[in-house]
């Protein structure tokens, strides 16, 4: 019923006409008749603009949103100012291709231009690309820029991000690498166990910051000993820590990556997420994707271009230091805009109410028999309790309109982002104390 | 214009966060970054005018013609948007208990039932967040199934030199060795060369059908079977799909696996680069090979990004697909190629195609003997067009033909834009002959002249350094 062809009938005929043809079909001889479609396509028939907004708000109603949101674990619940959500959805911005064409493309440019100087400036890195697919991609992608010749093991903690690890292995299996896991202890990432890995093959360390169970890691520390074993350092950031932690340069990572989410992107049951991506001076050639670079025009005049296009698939065809030909640049656009309407102040504040929300969770939480940090290292916006009868407490605080943590083996991951109020908390963690009482 | 850190000033700031009602946790300093982030500092209407100011600078499908070949401009319908926004499908974290997301469930479903039927295949992922992704997926598809199987020295992938740089470069990411083979001269595959490269060794073959110069490859069936008898896999890259929705599938081709752009051929918005989504479908027995997430899911299988991809991508493209339907759908291609064929047949007597014959969705223009009767180029060429308000078409692509020119005017423009637009390049070409000098130096009207990419690649700057 619906269509978007704005052609008339009589058009199309005309159309026709002038080709000397009689039917559509006729445009299709070079198909052999046999593999034609037959009957059509055992499809529904089409709905109007109505109609299809009646059938897609019936499935949106199918889903629970909760009220308040007590879980992380790699998707985070934070305020999203309305500028942030009204900018991308400017129709230039939201229906422009890649910036091929600069003459007309110069917005594009160069909001993604603002967007890797704000990804500097928030990780302390010298060079941004212009965002890959998500934080996981984003970890595969560094690892791959950490290989030579001689050097081709990836090592990663197994305190990051369950599908972080599981995507680095994908692309390490895929270029026929190996990826190994540095095992845990007490919640964050074996010093020991890591020292005994670093053999002269390993490439790059990633370490997760904070990391899959909020634990925040001696950063510095393990990433001396990659250094020390001539590794290079990569490190997976949380970017709204940065508001207040110390930053992967400062940290001495070699490669910045981590999921861009938090900057203003809603939860969306997983994406479109945004994979940030950046490095040192040294490395710039070797970053994958988009990069954006400054330049003049014709006229003397600064402007804006795709820049190092020559590290890309489409001049390097295999020997390309990797096969991405896009970013997300809406999402890079949405978080441009949410750190430049939070700003320096805005963002640091973000941080700190994590914090300290998280931490008021977590001491009130622990009040209830039974509960109990599970790791008691120094943490940010989430952390690990033990939990009797978790099943029945997140049951009974989802029948609240609360989603709690995430329940995993060790027990249940918690979150608490600027957005929960003392007063949401409270309510939770009575209903906690009420099922376990 | 001035970029946003020009405009900053110290003190500047909104207010968008409630004060913190709880005791303030100190983090310990040795965890303390020196400096807070030098973002810049700007009240709501600063950031406001500065996005406003940028977006007059972008060129998108709802502005204007956007012929730009291989890409599939087409209109971005509004309702999609609308309904991609809703809280029900914004507000779901996607590790919500099962019964809480049974929409989204659905919206995966009901698009995967709709996107299989379309391209002959029987199981879907939505996880790859772009066709490039899309194809990783799929040739790791092919890895898994011949390592499932022992057969360890499949260590080539066929590629025709026609194809998009992408698939050489995903066949070496998955580490296959990469046979290019030469395409016969209308960009179709060269039946005695694949044959030729065929052998115990060949893993698989990647194809675009219709192909990168929008002829439909006759021979499909004949290569595919070739590639099976040889024991290796045909994976279908669905750049091209727009040609042929409801008339031919991939599936009934001979192919394996496909990845389709759902940014693209599904009408979801491209963003200026990104978000878009490659649905990576494949036949039941590569199903077991399928990427899931470790953390959603189970440990176990291939991932290529967290949780299920871009899941409010795929909202919008079920969106479309549910209002176009049985009948809109082959429409929508058909409609597509009519409007290629018809623009082709428009510009035919100035600017002359590369292949004279029937196209499927998109053309070619060789403007090699032009180039060399009046010394304009096809860059030229394309940035005179900006002058008239049309966004060029692809350059230079596919490598195969020399100064060329792709267009692809997509089914959703009409009679009358296409008339216009062979207009413009019937004046476009008078003026080549009249004044070339004119335009080696378009774009004239443009918000810039043409960039100096070797100075951005020879000095790099990519970002902004505040003056010392």
């Amino acid at each position: 019923m619906g269509s978007y062809v704005p052609s008339s009938m009589e058009q199309r005929d005309e159309m026709l006409k002038a080709l000397g043809l009689s039917s559509v079909l006729e445009l299709y001889k070079d198909v052999p008749e046999e593999m034609l479609v037959k009957g059509g396509l055992d499809l529904p028939e089409g709905m109007s603009e109505m109609g299809t907004m009646r059938a897609m708000s019936a499935m949106a109603a199918k889903n629970i949103v909760f009220g308040t949101v007590l879980r992380g674990a790699g998707s985070y619940d934070h305020y999203i100012p309305s500028i942030v959500k009204t900018v991308p959805a400017k129709e230039e911005f939201l229906t422009a291709y890649t910036p091929y064409q600069a003459e007309m493309s110069q917005g594009v440019l160069q909001s993604i231009f603002e967007y890797q100087t704000m990804i500097c400036q928030l990780t302390g890195m010298d060079v941004s690309n212009a965002s890959v697919y998500d934080g996981a991609s984003a970890a595969a992608e560094a690892a791959a820029m950490c290989r030579g010749r001689k050097r081709t093991v990836t090592l990663i903690s197994a305190a990051a991000h369950p599908d972080v690890i599981n995507t680095v292995r994908t692309y390490c299996m895929g270029s026929g690498t190996e990826m190994r896991i540095v095992p845990a202890r007490d919640g964050k990432t074996d010093p020991e166990a890591l020292k005994e890995m670093l053999t002269d093959d390993v490439a790059g360390f990633y370490l997760q910051q904070p990391n899959f169970y909020g634990q925040i890691e001696d950063a510095e520390e393990l990433g001396a000993m990659a250094h020390e074993a001539g590794a290079m350092f990569i490190m997976g950031v949380n970017p709204i820590s940065l508001g207040i932690m110390k930053t992967p340069a400062e940290c001495g990572a070699d490669i910045a990556v981590g999921e861009g989410q938090p900057l203003g992107m809603p939860m969306a049951y997983g994406g479109p997420y945004l994979g940030f991506m950046a490095t040192t001076e040294k490395n710039m050639r070797k970053l994958p994707g988009r990069i954006v670079g400054e330049t003049v025009d014709s006229r003397g005049e600064r402007c804006y271009v795709l820049s190092l296009q020559a590290r890309e698939q489409h001049i390097r065809r295999e020997k390309a230091s990797s096969n991405i030909c896009s970013n997300e640049a809406l999402c890079a656009l949405t978080a441009s805009v949410y750190m430049a309407a939070m700003g320096p102040d805005g963002i640091a504040d973000a941080a700190a109410q994590c914090l300290s929300k998280a931490h008021y969770l977590a001491k009130q939480l622990c009040t209830v028999k039974g509960v109990e940090l599970v790791y008691t290292g120094d943490f940010f916006h989430e952390f690990v309790t033990t939990m009797p009868e978790k099943d029945k407490v997140l049951k009974a605080l989802e029948d609240a309109g609360i989603l709690g943590g995430l329940p995993i083996e060790e027990g249940v991951l918690w979150c608490a982002t600027e957005k929960v109020s003392k007063a949401e908390m409270d309510r939770a963690v009575s209903i906690v104390k009420e099922v376990l009482a | 214009m001035k970029l946003i850190f020009e405009k900053s000033a110290p003190g500047r700031r909104s207010q968008l966060l409630d004060r913190c009602d709880v005791e303030q946790f100190e983090l310990p300093e040795k965890f303390k970054r020196a400096e807070k982030a030098p973002l810049p500092q700007l009240s709501e209407i600063d950031v406001d005018r500065h996005y406003s100011e940028l977006n007059t600078r972008v060129h998108g499908v709802n502005t204007s013609f956007y012929p730009l070949g291989s890409c599939t401009m087409k209109y971005n319908p509004r309702v999609n948007e609308e309904i991609a926004a809703l809280p029900g499908f914004t507000g779901i974290h996607p590790l919500a208990p099962e019964y809480s997301v049974q929409g989204c469930k659905e919206v995966i479903a009901t698009a995967k039932k709709y996107l299989c039927e379309i391209s002959g295949m029987d199981d879907m992922t939505f996880q790859p967040a772009a066709g490039a992704h899309g194809e990783f997926t799929g040739v790791m598809l092919i890895k898994q199934y011949h390592q499932s199987r022992g057969d360890q020295k499949r260590c080539k992938i066929i590629v025709p030199d026609s194809a998009h740089g992408t698939n050489p470069a995903t066949a070496a990411m998955c580490g296959f060795e990469v046979v290019n083979i030469a395409s016969a001269p209308d960009g179709c595959v060269d039946i005695e060369a694949l044959k030729a490269a065929l052998g115990d060794d060949t893993a698989g073959l990647m194809l675009t059908n219709p192909n990168t110069v929008g002829l439909f490859d006759e021979n499909i069936l004949e290569i595919t079977r070739l590639v099976h008898e040889a024991g290796g896999l045909c994976y279908y890259d669905g750049a091209n799909l727009n040609a042929v929705m409801g008339v031919v599938r991939p599936g009934d081709m001979g192919f394996d696996c496909t990845h389709m752009n759902l940014h693209k051929t599904f009408s979801t918005p491209h963003g200026g680069g990104g978000p878009g989504a490659g649905a990576v479908g494949c036949k039941a027995f590569l199903a077991p090979f399928l990427p899931k997430s470790a953390l959603m899911d189970e440990e176990g299988h291939i991932q290529v990004r967290s949780f299920e991809g871009n899941f409010l991508i795929v909202v919008r493209a079920l969106a479309y697909l549910l209002t176009l339907g049985k009948e809109g759908i082959p429409e929508a291609s058909t409609n597509a190629v009519l409007n290629a064929n018809y623009l082709m047949h428009q510009i035919k007597g100035t600017f002359e195609p590369a292949f004279d014959r029937i196209c499927m969705h998109e053309f070619v223009l060789d403007l090699g003997a032009f180039k060399k009767e009046t010394g304009v180029s096809a860059l030229d060429v394309a940035k005179t067009l900006i002058d008239y308000g049309m966004h060029p078409p692809t350059m230079y692509f596919p490598l195969i033909v020399h100064e060329a020119l792709m267009l692809e005017p997509t089914e959703t423009e009409s009679k009358d834009t296409l008339d216009w637009a062979a207009e413009v390049f019937r004046k476009v070409y008078e003026l080549a002959h009249q004044d070339p000098e004119y335009m080696h130096e378009a774009p004239h009207h443009a918000q810039i002249g043409r960039p100096d990419e070797v100075l951005a690649a020879r000095k790099p700057v990519v970002r902004f350094r505040p003056a010392e």
